[in-house]
């Protein structure tokens, strides 16, 4: 069986079906496969963004360190993208990522993608409102959160 | 039987009849009290006299702890179904915590069933989409039970499920034999989990667009805090999903359940017996106006 090109990936997933073909192209260029298993980590808090993920299968949590522990913050599943450190100095991990499932992705060298970007701009305002409009949901999602929606309700 | 039945002596010797109406409890006896979180109970009630008519799905009783007060609780079990009359309760107030006191052998009174339902067989035929947040699910039990009962009536399912934490979901064994079913999607994201929950964290919007369901032939039933009904149903009809087949349940000061005393009215609608169920297109424009 023929491996499936990075491309036909990344267009089916829900997150980058606004991207034009060839945007998706210019993607795939900088795009590679990998696999991570339960328990490793995709990233470290402080550790270098030089890539980011589009997570086809599994689970992922960004986490914070926390001297009682790791604090589990949100949690990505398929179909979506993880990391924007990449985007903006000084190109470091907010938080760290970890697997919770056997987790597949698709790995997006930065340099490579921003190289990218700065060569057609146009193609790289296209990335950065598809990416601004994922950090406004995230944005918007973390603030119902704080509201603690469900806590509150008739004190009769 | 005698005109007088039921009737009491007074001490003048008249005999009175006692009052009947959908103002007057019926006696329910506590036959069974499951705790579900920290503060939530699910309470079995079965009369102790004549037994008010079979709810359907999404109506609600008022329930009355003698001595205390009286409030809306929705169903969360049929007694058809389930053979007692199941109420799910979260105590933060006077009245509803009370109710969460009771124990098997207690008499509580029962008004009802009122308002309008869920109206399932509707959905026949449709995708389906049940979306519960919090004590939301409590009156979306039964829809789920009943979509999964006859689950050859609908097409595909999908079940998504939030809570603050993994301690406050309601009905977790239930949640559980649901997950293991092949025939449905059944997802479950809370707000904040200790490390080592295997759930999702985030806010129940950020799945939808994940889920295994066809927005345009989508029937949705959804129930939860107002200002997450919201944020859901304008994600919902971005997607695709037609307002008039999400249908919503809606929480007011009911009092009287019966039209009358006007606290649960929001615009022209009279939550109590118009609601609480009600489509998106209705409540839409209603929700949308600050302080009727």
């Amino acid at each position: 069986m023929r491996p499936i090109p990075i491309r036909e990936l990344l267009a089916d997933q829900p997150v980058l079906r606004d991207l034009e073909p060839a945007d998706i192209e210019l993607m795939a260029g900088c795009g590679h496969n990998e696999v991570f298993q339960a328990g490793t980590y995709l990233a470290r808090e402080g550790a270098p963004a030089d890539r980011f993920f589009v997570v086809r299968h599994g689970k992922v949590a960004l986490e914070l360190h926390a001297p009682t522990g790791p604090l589990l913050i949100e949690t990505i599943g398929a179909g979506d993208l993880v990391g924007w450190s990449w985007l903006f100095p000084p190109y470091r991990w907010t938080y760290d990522v970890e697997a919770i499932d056997r987790t597949r992705v698709i790995v997006i060298e930065s340099a490579c993608l921003r190289a990218k970007c700065d060569a057609d701009p146009v193609f790289g305002y296209r990335l950065m409102k598809r990416f601004a409009q994922v950090v406004v949901d995230r944005l918007q999602a973390t603030r119902f959160r704080l509201l603690d929606l469900y806590g509150n309700v008739d004190a009769r | 039987m005698p005109a007088d039945a039921g009737a009491v002596a007074t001490s003048a010797g008249r005999r009175l009849r006692p009052p009947v109406g959908p103002m007057v409890p019926t006696r329910y006896r506590v036959v069974s009290r499951e705790r579900e979180t920290a503060d939530t109970i699910t309470i079995g009630l079965e009369p102790v006299d004549a037994p008010i008519d079979e709810p359907e799905p999404g109506q609600f009783t008022m329930l009355y702890a003698f001595g205390v007060g009286e409030a809306p609780i929705s169903i969360s079990g049929c007694p058809a179904r389930e053979g007692a009359l199941r109420h799910t309760i979260r105590g933060v107030g006077a009245t509803t915590r009370a109710l969460c006191r009771l124990e098997p052998g207690s008499v509580v009174g029962v008004r009802g069933p009122f308002g309008a339902g869920w109206g399932v067989p509707a959905a026949e035929g449709s995708d389906v989409l049940v979306l519960g947040g919090g004590i939301g699910l409590a009156p979306l039990r039964p829809v789920i039970r009943e979509v999964l009962e006859n689950r050859r009536r609908f097409d595909r399912v999908a079940v998504l499920i939030g809570a603050r934490t993994p301690a406050d979901l309601l009905f977790a064994p239930e949640i559980e034999a649901w997950r293991a079913r092949s025939d449905a999607h059944v997802a479950v994201t809370v707000d904040a989990a200790p490390r080592g929950w295997e759930g999702h964290v985030g806010l129940v919007t950020t799945l939808i667009d994940r889920l295994p369901i066809t927005p345009t032939r989508a029937t949705v039933f959804l129930c939860g805090p107002e200002v997450m009904i919201r944020v859901v149903a304008r994600d919902l009809v971005g997607a695709g999903v037609d307002a008039e087949r999400i249908f919503v349940s809606l929480e007011r000061n009911m009092h009287c359940a019966v039209r009358q005393c006007g606290h649960c009215q929001l615009g022209p609608l009279f939550i109590c017996a118009d609601g609480p169920v009600v489509t998106w297109a209705t409540a839409a424009p209603l929700l949308a106006v600050r302080r009727w």
